[in-house]
């Protein structure tokens, strides 16, 4: 699993590669933490590059979302594909998340 | 069932990546596509993981997983443990229309399973919990 960050006008791009399975999935979620602790509040995680997904994954996502609610913030989803957007729709995370085509239609959608 | 592969090992996540690879490279050998092994290695997955956390209640133990494939048929992955009764069908499951808020963070592991594989048996024999998953190969 590879992570990358960037910032884009008030919004946080974490690009997530690889895989996230219970292994790496406290990585990632560790990760999410630190980035709200230093202030971030508006996320978009691009899952563009994500191969695989399991419910360590879905659990480390869901922590970080009712996290960011508790402290007004916003938690949005791009570039899902393959076996992630499959796992997104059968957990019912398609519908609970706001998913996007593309990390600029989620930053820019209000 | 013609058995592929087979390996025992301590019921631990340092063994995940170990097992779940053994699993996949089988997957592979029978010519089963990416999209499904991928789906078989989530479902292998959450199986283990379940059994690394609970079967033994912080007290050691093993996990055997093994191919096997019935040619041209099937292709099952069984897991066995010793530890806790566990029957993945007696687990409710989630509600999928939450919301974050309400959304509960267990359950989703059995019901990606039960969701992905073709075929799902569990069978409690001899103090041992028996898991099968299975995909058919026919496409």
């Amino acid at each position: 699993m590879e992570i990358t960050t960037r910032q884009e006008k008030d919004a946080t791009v974490v690009m997530v590669q690889g895989r996230i399975d219970a292994v790496t999935a406290p990585e990632f979620e560790n990760h999410l933490s630190s980035l709200i602790e230093k202030g971030g509040r508006r996320f978009i995680i691009n899952l563009g590059a994500l191969e695989y997904i399991s419910s360590a994954g879905l659990r480390s996502i869901l922590a970080t979302a009712k996290r960011l609610k508790a402290e007004q913030g916003d938690i949005r989803f791009s570039g899902l594909q393959g076996p992630v957007e499959e796992v997104f729709k059968i957990s019912g995370f398609y519908s609970i998340f706001k998913i996007f085509d593309s990390d600029a239609s989620a930053i820019n959608d209000v | 069932m013609e058995v592929l592969s087979t390996i025992r090992v301590p019921a631990k996540l340092d063994h995940l990546h170990a097992l779940i690879d053994m699993v996949s490279n089988c997957a592979k050998e029978q010519g089963l596509g990416e999209k499904r092994i991928n789906e078989i290695e989530i479902a292998a997955e959450e199986a283990l993981v379940n059994i690394f956390h609970y079967a033994y209640q912080g007290q050691g133990g093993d996990v055997e997983i093994s191919c096997k494939v019935e040619r041209g048929r099937t292709f099952t992955i069984e897991i066995i443990d010793s530890g806790m009764p566990f029957d993945p069908f007696s687990v409710s499951e989630p509600d999928t229309t939450l919301d974050v808020a309400e959304r509960q963070i267990g359950g989703i592991g059995v019901f990606l399973i039960k969701k992905l594989m073709d075929e799902v048996t569990y069978q409690r024999d001899n103090n041992k919990n028996i898991l099968t998953l299975t995909v058919d190969l026919k496409t």
